[in-house]
């Protein structure tokens, strides 16, 4: 009895630490305190869960942990920053599979009591099944395993019906007097299949929501077999992460100006060109862009998934610390959805040594634009593309963008003359006050750093 | 467990995430969807008490993939999160 209580206890400890340990990371002061809150919550739990009585396999449990907590671990620690995305979309398919594999022993054991407990578990095993297997789909997209968005022909038809099967058939499991073993399996593989099909014909651009939305399916799995496995821990970690979870892929589609139903169901490129640009891009070399920014007083630079590819984050702060020291005051504008997750470019500037009370994000630094005197984009696209503003064709219109345009100097640091990631000409780009450098990040910032340091002496 | 009672905590839970998540800064969104990535890892737990009660070869090898998952789920988290916060400081006064 009195081990009992020790666990109980331990989990109640747990649940207190787990929801403290996020809202300490709702502010860059406390997020490291935590995580480590969180961490000890974690270790709790799991440790206390041995003492559980009437427990076989222990040697299993311990293998199992010791292989699946040291691959992920050794894996977590190698990946580089720009990659995080899809670390982070791996580690929330296993858990979504986890809940799926609970509730599959549980039907193998065939002992569920109740009609609601059923319910509540074969819920949870079609969500955490499709996170499972749809977070598969989606690492293996952002990995660059698989190239291309995928669509089947009549291919929202297929989703609908494929799901309406895969709920009567769970129906059918939850009405059932005794657990059939045919159903169960077909069950599950209708739910996996039903995550492949949903997350294939997603394009990368819409991929940090998809996740997110992932992120919250898994909570709810593992809130629900909470319920079914009766550990009100877990009911708590995974229905507070599930509405997080929820909140957190809402404020993303709002940032995408991409309703969560077009996201799913409505291809990007299906949407539509956008206006032909008229005009011409106008080039300009490293020497004059340094100088233009040397003798600035206020530069805002507006950093994008490119930069991060070219791994230039660094060569950036660098220049950035050679203009402060001459007297420019340089900030960071970054859009919501710049990189491949919301605040994910604030990650990579982070990682370069930004500090974070530079960095700005889109309704703090957008009326600023107007008194700055250079704009520098460096590999952002579609969030400078002032078309979004104008242009009712064009796929992108309405989504908020960076008003970079209104900058007295644009100057655009790009690999060379196409469209980019989602193929949308930018009319930012033939604008009069914009010059484009041509090269890759690292390299064109490298020359300017060249001159800006010339220009010093 | 009580039907009713959980249906409260289910409701007091999703009111708790939102209002945790509803004042989160856009900078930390990554590292907190993260975090909460790490936080459902708990699912471990569940999958060690399935794989404790599992009699068959069948239920041993599905509760064994749960707590493989779940502990991977876990650490992964963990690691990633932890990783991305300690990047977070301000930049000294000087």
């Amino acid at each position: 009895m009195a081990i009992k209580w020790l666990i109980d206890a331990s989990y109640f400890v747990a649940a207190i630490l787990f929801i403290l340990g996020l809202k300490g990371m709702s502010s860059p002061v406390s997020a490291r305190k935590g995580i480590v809150w969180a961490g000890v919550g974690m270790v709790l739990a799991t440790v206390v869960t041995f003492l559980t009585p009437g427990m076989n396999n222990f040697a299993l449990m311990v293998i199992a942990i010791a292989l699946g907590g040291a691959v992920a671990w050794i894996s977590g620690k190698k990946v580089a920053m720009t990659d995080m995305p899809q670390m982070v979309a791996i580690y929330n398919g296993m858990g979504g599979g986890a809940a799926a594999a609970i509730a599959a022993v549980e039907f193998a054991r065939g002992e569920m009591h109740g009609t609601v407990v059923t319910l509540l578990a074969t819920l949870g095993a079609l969500i955490g099944a499709v996170s499972f297997s749809g977070s598969v789909v989606a690492w293996a997209k952002l990995q660059g395993v698989m190239k291309k968005a995928f669509r089947l022909p009549a291919q929202n038809a297929v989703n609908i019906l494929l799901a309406l099967v895969t709920v009567a058939v769970g129906g059918a499991i939850v009405i059932a007097p005794t657990v059939d073993p045919l159903l169960v399996g077909a069950f599950f593989v209708l739910a996996l299949l039903l995550g492949v099909i949903i997350t294939l014909p997603i394009g990368g651009a819409d991929m940090p929501v998809v996740i997110s939305l992932f992120n919250a399916f898994t909570g709810l799995a593992v809130g629900f077999e909470g319920f079914v496995m009766g550990i009100p821990a877990l009911i708590i970690a995974g229905i507070v992460v599930g509405a997080a979870g929820t909140l957190l892929t809402q404020l993303m589609a709002k940032a995408m100006n991409r309703p969560i139903s077009n996201i799913l169901f409505v291809p990007m490129a299906a949407a539509g060109g956008g206006e032909a640009v008229e005009g011409e891009q106008k080039e300009v070399g490293a020497m004059d862009a340094a100088a233009l920014m040397r003798y600035a007083s206020k530069v805002i630079i507006v950093p994008g998934y490119g930069m991060a590819v070219a791994g230039a984050q660094h060569k950036v702060w660098e220049m950035t610390e050679l203009l402060e020291e001459a007297g420019v005051e340089v900030v960071f504008a970054i859009h919501p959805v710049a990189g491949r997750m919301p605040g994910h470019m604030n990650v990579l500037l982070a990682e370069a040594g930004v500090p974070y009370d530079k960095i700005f994000d889109l309704e703090e630094i957008n009326g600023d634009f107007a008194q700055a005197d250079v704009a520098l984009v460096i590999g952002a696209n579609d969030v400078v593309n002032p078309s979004a503003r104008t242009d009712k064709s064009s796929p992108i219109y309405g989504m908020p963008i960076l008003n970079a345009d209104m900058a007295q100097n644009v100057i655009v640091v790009k690999r060379g003359k196409g469209t980019g990631y989602s193929g949308i000409e930018n009319a930012l780009f033939y604008k009069d006050n914009t010059r484009l450098l041509y090269g890759s990040a690292q390299q064109a910032i490298g020359e300017v750093i060249q001159h800006v340091k010339a220009l010093s002496v | 467990m009580d039907g009713m009672l959980a249906l409260y905590i289910f409701m007091l839970a999703a009111f708790t995430g939102y209002e945790v998540i509803s004042r989160v800064p856009v900078i930390l969104h990554t590292p907190l969807m993260s975090g909460s990535n790490f936080v459902h890892g708990v699912v471990l737990v569940g999958g060690m008490i399935a794989l404790g009660q599992a009699e068959t070869p069948l239920e041993q090898a599905i509760g064994f993939v749960a707590v493989l998952l779940g502990a991977a789920n876990a650490a992964g988290g963990y690691v990633v999160t932890e990783r991305m916060l300690a990047m977070f400081k301000a930049k000294e006064k000087k």
